[in-house]
């Protein structure tokens, strides 16, 4: 126990790495300095986010893909060459935060029993905290956390996500959207959103009725895009013309959803463009997982051969400073106007004495320029 | 930013598989604005404390029915020990006979709720207790 905080997590002692996500998550100057210091040490780990709505198998899936990773994984993960290392893994599993008593009920982890015991896995659970875009602001902290602590692999599995909760796409490097069958019809696959940002597509519980109505509504919305080249929404950003080739990834209904390695496409070299793949699954059963991990490490792949991995890098990075702008602005503007003077404009809206975007502007204008620390 | 949030493990060591306490006790304390993880039903000594590190608790809530209390509490707090996990507050509930209770608290277990207890005082408790 003589080593610091930093030297812990670094040498990956799990102690240090719980206190030092309890220390993000409840943020201040002291955490600010832990993630200044351990920033150099990220950037090595791939990060999987895993979303869907409530009820869809999430916990069950991120439970059976950690095992396959752990158990029969490729030695992909690191470059030691012939010895099979098993992939370290982290998990942090968001479950939302009651907006009326602030407390929370995280049950991922009951899903999760079987990777008790396997110190090459460490497992959080973060409640949102008032965060609305399916994960908890600190997650992103976290995942740094696990990132420098040595994890290969890091699994994000979001809040029980409805259409609009994308936030992980800015996250993850592979975003894995799960739907289930009787969801909907193809109307809801169409519209925008959650199933944008999928990189792979889990269709779980895929022994329940309606699983290959779901796996054809999905396909049908990706087929959609037929043009040869498109501007795409990716991860928060939208993302350079990219050359579509529907041949090279296209998917069966049957379960070899492996899409095809680079070297193996009929024009060779490196696979530039990426469409999707649906994978059934049943996560209670371990049925699929192997093809849905493959789809992982497969996109994993190709981000690294197709040179997006850096350019999403990049725009993981911008996206970060923004959030860390908002919140920070957010942060200074509220603590200048909240108290007396702020109760006084509220009341003159309600009076209807004047609008709330004027209020606002007015508000805003009065703290402009009388701070520059934050502080009232 | 706020004060800090009291974060919980719930967890059922042994094999009685009566949960309905434990999960009354989670959402009692759920809505008195704690961060209560739920580990379920079956839990060895090594997957609560495990647990406990891994989400970095302030408390430790263990509900167990099946009279095996003596057996599987020490072995979660000597694990906790190891772990370095000493400041940890422990509360237990179930069926704990009242002889068994002042052995229990010189184990460092320093709140036992029987049947009857309210969950406004479990969670007085906590909020009193915890470190």
């Amino acid at each position: 126990m003589s080593e610091t905080p930093v030297e812990g997590i670094l040498a990956g002692q799990r102690r240090a790495i719980a206190r030092a996500i309890s220390l993000v998550e409840n943020d201040g100057a002291e955490a600010q300095d832990l993630l200044a210091t351990l920033h150099p040490h990220t950037g090595r780990a791939h990060i999987v986010g895993v979303t869907g709505p409530p009820g869809s198998g999430k916990s069950t899936l991120v439970n059976a893909l950690a095992l396959h990773f752990r158990r029969e994984s490729e030695p992909s993960f690191q470059e030691a060459g012939s010895t099979r290392i098993a992939p370290k893994i982290g998990i942090i599993a968001v479950d939302p935060t009651s907006p009326f008593s602030g407390g929370a009920f995280l049950g991922d982890r009951i899903r999760m029993r079987d990777l008790a015991g396997d110190t090459g896995i460490f497992i959080r659970s973060m409640a949102s905290r008032g965060n609305l875009g399916g994960l908890a602001w600190a997650t992103a902290d976290a995942v740094k956390v696990l990132d420098a602590a040595g994890f290969d692999l890091i699994i994000v599995e979001t809040v029980g996500a409805g259409q609009a909760e994308v936030d992980i796409a800015r996250t993850a490097h592979t975003t894995v959207v799960v739907e289930v069958p009787g969801l909907g019809d193809d109307v809801q696959a169409i519209k925008a959103g959650i199933l944008e940002i999928a990189d792979v597509f889990a269709v779980n519980k895929a022994d329940l009725e309606g699983a290959d109505h779901a796996v054809m509504a999905l396909r049908m919305m990706l087929d959609l895009d037929t043009a040869v080249t498109q501007r795409t929404m990716h991860h928060g950003r939208l993302m350079e013309v990219i050359a579509r080739n529907t041949g090279t990834m296209e998917l069966t209904t049957s379960s070899s959803l492996i899409p095809p390695a680079p070297s193996g496409t009929a024009q060779d070299g490196p696979v530039t463009s990426w469409h999707p793949p649906i994978q059934k699954t049943v996560a209670t059963r371990r049925e699929g997982i192997a093809e849905l991990a493959d789809a992982i490490l497969a996109h994993r792949d190709y981000l690294q051969h197709s040179g997006h991995l850096a350019r999403r890098e990049r725009e993981r990075a911008a996206a970060e400073l923004e959030t860390i702008i908002q919140q920070e602005s957010l942060r200074r503007v509220l603590a200048c106007t909240r108290g007396p003077q702020l109760r006084e404009v509220v009341g003159r809206v309600v009076q209807r004495e004047v609008d709330p975007y004027t209020a606002a502007q007015q508000l805003l204008a009065s703290i402009d320029l009388a701070d520059r620390e934050g502080q009232t | 930013m706020t004060e800090k949030t009291i974060r919980v493990l719930v967890a059922k060591p042994g094999l009685d598989g009566h949960d309905r306490g434990a999960k009354v006790i989670a959402r009692a304390l759920r809505d008195a604005g704690m961060e209560v993880v739920y580990t379920g039903i079956r839990q060895t000594p090594e997957m609560i404390a495990e647990a406990a590190l891994q989400e970095d608790v302030d408390v430790i809530g263990m509900s167990i029915l099946s009279g095996a209390h003596m057996a599987l509490f020490p072995k979660v707090i000597d694990l906790l020990k190891e772990y370095g996990m000493d400041d940890v507050l422990i509360v237990a509930g179930g069926i704990i006979p009242d002889e068994d209770v002042p052995a229990l608290e010189a184990l460092g277990i320093q709140g036992i709720f029987g049947p009857g207890t309210t969950t406004d005082r479990i969670v007085e408790f906590i909020r009193e207790h915890v470190r």
